[in-house]
């Protein structure tokens, strides 16, 4: 039997804080659709207070956990604890959790207090404490006044405070956000989602939050669970999915990296030595333990990491053409083709230090890793 | 298309033209009638010598009629209230839960789209003589259920397809048992779909003859079997006069539905 910390999926830090009792806990959860597996053997604990996000490509899974945490699938195997109670076979009316969903799901049929009021009455609160606590409700996401406002006659945003408010007015055990800022153009999103985190951390909320959008992830979120293919890959805060991705998958989806081929030199159970021409470079060792002095490995570059070296500069460099150019505003992304060191353009990105006139395609540069947060995975047939 | 302006071409002529024959090849016998029933003398002839309003007085008080009419209504409300309630009932377990059965029960809900209505007629007839229930009220009224589920089945089904789902699951997680979603959420939000199968059953029921006619007995005929009846006997215009009541009134009660809920909702035309 396995337990948590064999499996690698929860991070030594959340160690100390899983002392207390987790908000959310999945043991083993998995969901079948007829032959295909749409979820396999989730393990997940989420603190009290926290924001956790379920972050994947479109069918990753993410969606089919959080419906299981809500209690609108039922689990094929594996238990579910909210508040340290077992609701696997529990239903959904009974779970107390919140829920917003991506186009928020508003009651059409219903004023704004109304909808606010729904999970009160469910509840069978008396009359004059629902008011006050829809007026409150309104109060937190701005909307004092809005009460008698039809779904239909508000903005996205102000529709998106709505369902928020009603998910929240019921003070509950979770919040499940379905890829709440997906329907909100590019500015609103982003004031939307500073609003929403700092509303969560007024009120302590234990937070599920389930998006494709990394930088989304990376910038709300407290810890990530990266899923692909119905796995969890990695769970950790965004620093460390970033910096110290768990397999090749988090390492290509969480930001850009390009890959070098590479040639371990040695291993370690902490570093490892993988040349690239001739380079050397230390990398973690753990990706790579067991493998053979002189494999093929690939070296995953993030473009910011890779850096431009004058030629009479000393140490080795390699030797790359300028494919193409963008101007990003902020920064250039250049795409540079290493002859024999990667099979694909590399980005690098060069920060608006080097005028973005100074390349041009066709012009060879010379480049080398930065000796931080470089990354190796045995080498992937195909 | 839209972006192109119209131009004046002499097709467009020829489209005015041919609409309005065609409208008019639609509308004659309506017009033949409508002019027939103001015919002051006995007989159906077109075009009259003569005009009188006699004819509308006549079938007005025409006791067959009068009574058909109400009996018609009777069959229609029974019929149309029982059809929208099995019909809903049908539609929301047809909707939520898959089980083997469920395209056989599908296409049995709405074979009797492709049974004749004489078929249903003869076979309740055959039926009841078998269970000793004669011609009457309960096996008209039964006809029509029959007759009529499917049209409210698919009317229900289609509201319920065009729901979205999330508006129960969101209800669901605020703490509302199955019942409540069922009508707090659902129910409220296929009003529209309920009201177009209720009125789309209610016009075919009232105007149903063929299943009726085998069904049916003196004391529980409806007016489309009264007045099948009464052009057996009489061949005078006021057949004609009640067409023209017939139509005056329908169109009067659709005005009134889309002054008062939008035809367009009702009828779901309409997408919102």
């Amino acid at each position: 039997m396995l337990t948590l910390t064999d499996t690698g999926l929860v991070e030594p830090a959340s160690q100390s804080l899983s002392t207390a009792r987790p908000a959310v806990q999945l043991d083993g959860v998995t969901k079948r659709f007829g032959n295909a597996t749409a979820l396999h053997e989730a393990w997940l604990k989420i603190v009290p207070g926290e924001f956790m996000t379920l972050l994947g490509p479109s069918g990753c899974g993410k969606t089919t956990l959080l419906n299981l945490i809500a209690g609108f699938l039922d689990a094929d195997g594996g238990e579910i604890f909210i508040d340290g109670t077992l609701v696997t076979e529990t239903p959904a009316h009974q779970r107390e959790i919140g829920i917003v969903f991506q186009n928020y799901a508003l009651f059409p049929h219903m004023t704004v207090a109304n909808n606010i009021a729904y999970g009160l009455k469910t509840r069978g609160i008396e009359a004059g404490e629902i008011r006050r606590r829809v007026e409150e409700a309104l109060a937190l996401v701005k909307l004092t006044g809005f009460d008698d406002r039809k779904p239909r006659q508000l903005s996205g945003g102000q529709q998106q405070r709505v369902a928020l408010a009603r998910a929240l007015v019921i003070r509950p055990k979770v919040l499940l956000l379905d890829e709440p800022f997906s329907a909100l153009d590019k500015n609103l999103r982003a004031s939307m989602q500073l609003e929403l985190k700092e509303i969560q951390q007024r009120l302590g909320v234990t937070t599920i939050f389930v998006t494709h959008d990394q930088a989304e992830a990376l910038s709300m979120s407290e810890r990530i669970a990266v899923m692909s293919a119905g796995r969890i890959h990695q769970i950790a805060g965004p620093q460390d999915v970033y910096r110290r991705p768990q397999d090749r998958f988090v390492a290509s989806f969480i930001g850009d990296a390009s890959v070098l081929s590479g040639r371990l030199v040695a291993v370690t159970e902490t570093a490892a030595q993988v040349a690239v021409g001739p380079l050397t470079v230390e990398v973690p060792g753990a990706p790579l333990a067991g493998l053979a002095a002189g494999a093929d490995v690939d070296l995953f570059v993030r473009p910011e990491h890779l850096v431009l070296v004058d030629q009479d500069a000393t140490g080795p460099a390699l030797n790359g053409i300028v494919k193409n150019q963008v101007f990003q505003g902020g920064h250039v992304d250049l795409y540079l083709e290493l002859a024999d060191h990667a099979a694909e353009p590399v980005l690098l990105r060069s920060s608006g230090a080097h005028s973005s006139s100074k390349f041009r395609s066709g012009d060879i540069v010379h480049v080398r890793p930065a000796s931080m947060d470089l990354i190796a995975f045995p080498k992937q047939d195909g | 298309m839209s972006s192109f302006p119209m131009r004046k071409h002499p097709l467009k002529l020829v489209g005015i033209l041919l609409v309005t024959v065609i409208l008019g090849f639609v509308m004659l016998p309506a017009v033949v009638v409508t002019i027939t029933a103001f015919n002051d003398k006995a007989i159906l002839a077109f075009p009259p010598q003569s005009y009188s309003l006699r004819w509308f007085a006549r079938s007005l008080a025409y006791d067959d009629f009068r009574k058909g009419f109400w009996n018609g209504l009777i069959v229609t409300a029974w019929a149309s209230t029982l059809a929208l309630a099995i019909g809903t009932g049908f539609a929301l377990a047809l909707h939520r839960y898959s089980f083997s059965l469920k395209s056989t029960l599908e296409g049995l809900l709405l074979s009797p789209l492709v049974i004749p209505h004489f078929t249903i007629g003869l076979g309740l007839l055959i039926l009841s003589a078998q269970l000793t229930v004669g011609r009457g009220f309960p096996l008209v009224i039964l006809a029509h259920v029959i007759l009529v589920l499917p049209f409210v089945l698919r009317s229900v089904f289609i509201s319920l397809q065009n729901l979205d789902g999330r508006l129960e699951m969101a209800a669901s997680s605020l703490g509302a048992s199955p019942g409540r979603v069922l009508f707090t959420v659902t129910l409220p939000l296929l009003v529209p779909g309920l009201v177009s199968g209720w009125l789309f059953a209610a016009i075919l029921s009232f105007n149903e003859f063929t299943a009726t006619l085998f069904v049916s007995n003196q004391a529980a005929q409806t007016l489309p079997v009264a007045m099948y009846n009464y052009v057996r006997e009489y061949a005078d215009p006021t057949l004609a006069a009640l067409s023209v009541i017939y139509i005056v009134v329908t169109a009067l009660l659709l005005t009134l539905a889309n002054l008062f809920f939008g035809l367009g909702k009702i009828l779901n035309v309409d997408a919102h």
